[in-house]
């Protein structure tokens, strides 16, 4: 009887220490949200960072996971639109559906690259809404960061203080952090590089890196061997050891220096631009889990720094 | 309860001593909040005008503004997508294909007819127009136009808002029954529908009424439904009653099975009613068969087991994947026989009944699809029914109708189809099929299709 008494006491106070669910698109918000929720919320990354956040199929466990969510944590700009409105709309969530309160698009708070001047699909997969992979310059993390942990005080009013007071821990944390990258990466301003899908251009944008070109021809298109053969001419163009750059070459037109991917893209159009050019293809970690360094938010950018500088003389 | 209507008591008397610190706390961070917002907004303006200054020849703040009206697609205006898809095909010439042993879904002519014209054909051009209405609400109408004829395929709302897992659909909807039957052809995997779909629903079946579906509060995907609509279509016909003529039930259950596996299964059940459901029958006229009606009136009921499995290395579908999907149907009929005919010297003359009608009969079809690298799929689908059972006084019938029609005989109808596709992104799509089709007794047909698929428009997203 008293067992049973209590199993009815601990019932009863359930949903008041419940923690608060969050589905979140990528697992960089599902970092984000773990940094600015510590212990008071439970967070499902709805798509790890071997996965192409473009291709995702509404599969009924990201349905029954958005069923139960209170929040959920996307990045928007179209990156979802091919599997997360099905998924809301068959979850029969009424509080997640985008306009209310358990929406939140992470895209909305940062100023957005690559905005498209022509729409038009012959211009391959654009975004209207501009670039959406946001998440690789860690002044757009702070920049989402203070309304995202608005938003968890105003779903979890009772522990809105803690929400505010981690929100201030990992913001100055992560100033500091931006200060020494910036400083380590000093170096890499200018460097030229040729990525394959405009993952990468926020990082960029960040640490003043060039893109030379793609591998993709147009975003959302694979590799073809025809564009391949053009880059691989750019590449192999470059005057050859430092006494015959100042001939032949534009002035101040630097050839690419690294290829880059993210560890989702398929590794064949980069190794044969790679073992064709000698450039050395990089694996980004992309995101939170993108590599055994890149474990959190912090974790991916000394990664991601520490990769492009080991291949950089 | 108790204890936490304590706790909101505690903390309601608790606050207004706490709340000069509060607010004072509150205004800091405010200010704080505004600063940084100021702070990463000039920041960003700081990169735009670097971005500015390295290329000057673009200008970024018209196509910032033309491009922001273009976002709203969703909010204002609708999303609206075309689907263009058309074929040439290449088959035996058979007058009135039909699946032998089974009653033609005739009332259903859409789809199944198109797919008996050889040659370069048009197939229905989809326009899919869909948005929410308002936070409660989301409407769609998907048309499918061809020659003088839009067929409405689906127009309906579905709530937004009712909460707690329950959606609630109206209007004319795909039925939730099944894997297959709430896909459009633009999302098939083959160039046609399997035979089972055929001979079940004429191509798929389409509700005029309502659909509750709930999704249950597990990490297990498990998803329960209801319909009742009109039953217009076949197996069932119009009745024109104030009755629901048709109501389905289903269930689906679905998850991950670590990161590379996902799958769903279902159980789903029909059942609607027929009155005078026609179907072309030889009669036994001394003078030569004539062409008569036969007539069904009666009750349908049919089950549809579905399973889906998905395979995709780490999650990640875009270079190889693989899926593998069966379904398996059984159907009971029960009713009244008859037939109907105009010519006097027939024994149908007039209208004749024939007695009771009893039937059962199961198939499906399995088919696997794999994408052996990107862009490119390769798939095989084998379907199958079976002969089933079928219950009258053949001494009734056989004095009427020609025991030689394809209804009576017993045979298992079968097809293999072969196909490969290459989609260069999920907006086009090229197909190449080859299937052997022996779904009429003594006919062996090899037929060879191909089939583009375009879409236009907004970026639809798929089931899975």
């Amino acid at each position: 009887m008293k067992r049973l008494l209590s199993l009815f006491l601990l019932l009863a106070a359930w949903p008041a220490q419940a923690e608060l669910r969050i589905f979140a698109c990528e697992p960089e918000w599902a970092a984000l949200a773990q940094e600015l929720g510590g212990d008071r919320v439970r967070v499902y990354a709805a798509t790890h960072a071997l996965q192409d956040p473009h291709r995702i199929e509404a599969r009924p466990s990201l349905i029954a996971r958005a069923r139960n969510a209170r929040l959920v944590v996307c990045t928007g700009a179209e990156l979802e639109a091919g599997w997360l409105p099905q998924v809301l709309r068959e979850s029969g969530n009424a509080a997640v559906q985008p306009g209310r309160s358990g929406y939140f698009e992470a895209a909305q708070f940062v100023a957005r690259l690559d905005i498209p001047s022509r729409l038009d699909r012959s211009e391959g997969d654009v975004h209207a809404a501009g670039n959406p992979h946001i998440q690789l310059d860690p002044r757009n993390l702070l920049a989402v960061a203070a309304p995202l942990a608005k938003r968890l005080g105003e779903l979890d009013a009772a522990n809105a203080g803690h929400y505010a007071e981690r929100h201030q821990a990992f913001a100055e944390e992560m100033r500091a952090a931006i200060a020494r990258w910036e400083k380590e990466a000093a170096p890499l301003r200018g460097l030229r590089v040729i990525a394959q899908h405009k993952s990468f251009s926020y990082l960029f944008n960040w640490l003043g890196l060039v893109e030379a070109g793609t591998l993709e021809p147009k975003p959302g298109i694979e590799p073809g061997s025809a564009h391949l053969a053009q880059l691989l001419a750019q590449a192999q163009a470059r005057p050859e050891g430092g006494a015959s750059s100042a001939r032949g070459s534009t002035p101040g037109v630097q050839p690419a220096r690294l290829i880059l991917r993210t560890p989702f893209d398929s590794p064949r159009p980069g190794e044969w631009l790679a073992e064709r050019s000698g450039l050395p293809l990089v694996t980004l970690p992309f995101t939170v889990g993108g590599s055994e360094r890149a474990q959190d938010l912090f974790g991916l950018f000394d990664d991601t720094l520490a990769k492009l500088k080991e291949r950089t003389p | 309860m108790q204890r936490i209507a304590l706790l909101a008591v505690a903390s309601a008397l608790a606050w207004p001593a706490a709340a000069g610190d509060e607010d004072l706390k509150a205004l800091r961070e405010e200010v704080a909040q505004m600063k940084k917002t100021y702070e990463s907004r000039i920041a960003s303006l700081e990169q735009r005008l670097a971005a500015a200054e390295s290329a000057p020849a673009k200008s970024q703040s018209p196509q910032d503004g033309a491009s922001r009206g273009a976002a709203a697609a969703g909010g204002f205006n609708p999303e609206v997508s075309l689907i263009l898809q058309g074929q040439y095909r290449r088959m035996k010439e058979v007058p009135e294909r039909s699946i032998t042993g089974t009653w033609p879904a005739g009332g259903h002519a859409h789809g199944s007819e198109g797919n008996e014209e050889r040659g370069f054909t048009l197939d229905n051009s989809e326009l899919i127009v869909s948005a929410n209405i308002n936070p409660s609400f989301r409407g769609l109408l998907n048309v499918a136009l061809k020659d003088g004829e839009a067929e409405v395929e689906e127009a309906y709302f579905q709530t937004l808002g009712l909460g707690r897992g329950f959606t609630l659909k109206g209007g004319r909807f795909l039925s939730g029954i099944g894997y297959l039957n709430e896909q459009h052809p633009h999302a098939w995997d083959f160039a046609d529908a399997p035979l089972m779909s055929k001979a079940l629903f004429g191509e798929h079946y389409g509700q005029d009424g309502l659909q509750l579906k709930w999704v249950a509060p597990t990490d297990l995907f498990m998803e329960f439904g209801a319909e009742i609509g009109r039953g217009a279509n076949f197996p069932g016909t119009d009745r024109n009653g104030n009755s629901a003529g048709a109501s389905a039930l289903f269930a689906h259950a679905g998850g991950d099975v670590g990161r590379s596996h996902a799958w769903r299964a279902g159980l789903s059940w029909l059942t609607t009613r027929a009155k005078d459901r026609e179907a072309h029958f030889e009669d036994t006229d001394a003078a030569g068969p004539n062409e008569v009606e036969g007539l069904f009136t009666g009750r349908s009921r049919t089950v549809v087991a579905d399973f889906v499995w998905k395979w995709a290395p780490d999650g990640n579908a875009k270079q190889r994947n693989f899926k593998l999907q069966a379904e398996l149907f059984r159907r009971n009929e029960h009713g009244a026989l008859g037939c109907a005919s105009d010519v006097a010297t027939s024994p149908c003359a007039g209208r004749l009944g024939l007695g009771r009608l009893r039937s059962a009969q199961s198939g499906g079809y399995a088919q696997a699809v794999w994408q052996f690298m990107p862009q490119w799929r390769a798939g095989y689908r084998y379907d199958w029914l079976n002969a089933g059972s079928k219950r009258y006084d053949p001494a009734t019938v056989f004095a009427a109708l020609d025991p030689a029609n394809a209804y009576f005989a017993r045979y298992r109808p079968q097809r293999h189809s072969l196909m490969v596709d290459w989609s260069q992104d999920e907006f086009s799509r090229l197909r190449l099929q080859f299937a052997r089709d022996r779904s009429m007794q003594g006919v062996s047909d090899n037929q060879l299709t191909l089939q583009y698929i375009m879409s236009l428009g907004a970026h639809g997203a798929h089931r899975f």
